[in-house]
């Protein structure tokens, strides 16, 4: 442990420090003024983090003591949180502001759940993994239940509290087992361990106890309930920022840990996330149907998403793994994009969320309602755009891994899906007249909107450019 | 003497009475936050003893993390469970029904 060691943690020490600077400096000054500079800040952070992350060369020494790494899959992901966290706290700021949930703590706990990502993704044995995660979900307890005067956001917040502690209790109890039966805590050491003694059952059981914990942060079904109640009860941007950027680090730490650690275990892990997947497509699917509250309808969609990059780690191979990286992209721009128009729906200044307000939202805004449209399209995996290549290369990876059933489970199910996405598209164009919505949306917010909807026409043409670096990235992790 | 597996089943027991006391309990959340309690009690019994038969130190260096992180998760959740009783009026599991999940 050396100078150039702590160099490597630069961006989290620097998020750390900052936090509790401003943590500070919004003690001192109460002004409606430093909530703005905190939330202005903050964004920069994370932009400034995000750039040192991306510049970060990764010859040489990029490990402590093999307990945090800075590799590629990390990189990967550590930037995708941090551009996508930031533009969700930009989007944030005016809802906030209409409903008097303008406060400076908004902004830190965010952080402070990021931190807490940033470090479980790039962790290399379970005390850290453990105390990231811990990081992460104590913050993201707090932020569900952050509209404290409010009946469903504090019921939302209790749930979510309950069932989070529990999921990290199994887990922790699937690590105890693991380190019983492997005398270590190690990644590295566990799967040099699993190759050269083969298996005992403690570090099967071991391993169930920890996807399963896995699975609920990921709300994967069988442990889906609270998602949404929790979508529906947090106050909106809250539910914009849990359906995007605590699924792409649960899924990073899944990755991790079956790849890294139990990678010699493939056959034995397949069959559990084949059975996750299977159910989490299928519910996704068809219970999100009879939704008529907007957010509901997202937590079911986002749980089918998480059905889908489930088949692509299934599959395990390093086709399947850029695929999921393709796929954890393209959701979260999709989930941008339409949670940003969810944020602007209001009607004289209330913010609404049932479907049934959408009625003709054509005659509103024609702008809005096509770029949401082509949103929509998108995450129902409608040919040509981004979202149904994502699920192309997903199906494709299955295929070739001889996992065929299941590939057609999938389509089965976005079938299913693609009817409760068109059925906002058929409400928007051709509804009944009702009392429209009359919510202005500022230009900053229409060209998040837009842009994202734009991204989604731009990924047919090559995917931004990701299938090389996200196949290298998989191979990094394979290997 | 006592063995390994002695501990195993005390901590797997515990874990046990936890996890049932979250699901079947109708009463009151004070008894789910118990069981939580219970669950990671029962996580740090696992440690405690497997770091004592394989003599090797990690497993207790896991366990004090684990309690750190319990007390602050304990924290957190009565500030939770006081913010919805001040919304309520009552912390009985049943009234948590606002949304049905």
């Amino acid at each position: 442990m050396n100078i150039s060691d702590i160099l490597i943690l630069g961006p989290e020490i620097l998020l750390i420090i900052y936090a509790l600077m401003s943590i500070l400096f919004a003690s001192f000054f109460k002004h409606e003024s430093s909530n703005h500079f905190i939330f202005n800040s903050t964004i920069l952070m994370f932009l400034i983090s995000a750039l040192i992350i991306y510049l970060t060369p990764l010859e040489g020494e990029s490990n402590i003591e093999s307990i945090f790494i800075r590799d590629s899959f990390s990189k990967f992901f550590q930037v995708l949180i941090l551009l996508s966290v930031s533009c969700l706290l930009f989007m944030s700021k005016k809802y906030l502001k209409k409903n008097d949930l303008f406060k400076f703590e908004y902004p830190i706990l965010i952080l402070f759940s990021t931190l807490g990502m940033m470090i479980m993704i790039s962790s290399k044995n379970f005390l850290l993994l453990y105390l990231g995660l811990e990081i992460q979900s104590l913050s993201l307890y707090v932020i569900s239940s952050f509209r404290r005067e409010n009946l469903k956001s504090t019921e939302a917040g209790l749930k979510y509290f309950i069932l989070g502690s529990l999921s990290s209790g199994l887990m922790l109890f699937g690590i105890s087992l693991i380190y019983g039966s492997t005398g270590s805590i190690n990644f590295e050491l566990i799967s040099s361990l699993i190759t050269s003694k083969g298996f005992y059952p403690g570090i099967i059981a071991g391993l169930v106890f920890l996807i399963s914990g896995f699975a609920f942060k990921a709300s994967a079904v069988p442990f889906h309930m609270w998602t949404p109640d929790v979508y529906e009860g947090s106050p909106t941007p809250v539910t914009a920022f849990f359906a995007t950027v605590p699924k792409i680090a649960a899924v990073a730490v899944l990755l991790r840990v079956l790849f890294d650690c139990f990678g010699p275990l493939l056959e034995s892990w397949q069959q559990v996330i084949i059975l996750i997947s299977v159910l989490s497509m299928l519910l996704g699917s068809i219970a999100a149907i009879g939704q008529d509250n907007i957010k509901r309808l997202m937590a079911y969609s986002s749980i089918g998403h998480i059905g889908f990059v489930l088949i692509g780690i299934a599959s395990g191979t390093d086709k399947g793994l850029s695929a999921v990286l393709i796929y954890i992209v393209l959701y979260v721009i999709m989930n941008i994009g339409v949670f940003v128009f969810i944020l602007n729906m209001e009607r004289n200044g209330v913010a609404v969320t049932s479907i049934n307000s959408l009625n003709m939202y054509n005659e509103v805004s024609k702008g809005q309602t096509l770029f949401l449209t082509i949103l929509l399209f998108s995450l129902a995996g409608i040919p040509p755009l981004a979202g149904f290549f994502g699920k192309f290369f997903i199906f494709n990876a299955a295929i070739n891994a001889g996992l065929s059933w299941l590939a057609i489970i999938g389509g089965i199910s976005s079938v299913i899906a693609a009817f409760y996405y068109l059925r906002i598209v058929y409400l928007m164009y051709f509804g009944m007249v009702s009392d429209p919505l009359n919510g202005k949306m500022p230009t900053s917010h229409w060209l998040i909107l837009s842009g994202s909807a734009i991204l989604m026409l731009i990924g047919i043409i090559n995917l931004y450019g990701l299938e090389g670096p996200s196949f290298i990235v998989a191979k990094s992790l394979l290997n | 003497m006592i063995e390994i597996q002695h501990f195993l089943i005390l901590s797997s027991l515990l874990f046990l009475i936890g996890v049932f006391g979250i699901f079947l309990n109708r009463k009151n959340v004070i008894i789910i936050l118990m069981s939580i309690e219970l669950i990671l009690l029962a996580v740090n019994i696992n440690f405690v003893s497997f770091s004592y038969f394989l003599g090797d130190l990690t497993g207790q260096i896991f366990s004090l993390f684990v309690l750190t992180v319990a007390a602050a998760e304990a924290a957190i959740g009565l500030a939770i469970l006081v913010c919805f009783f001040r919304n309520k009026g009552s912390i009985a599991v049943d009234d948590a029904n606002v949304m049905k999940g």
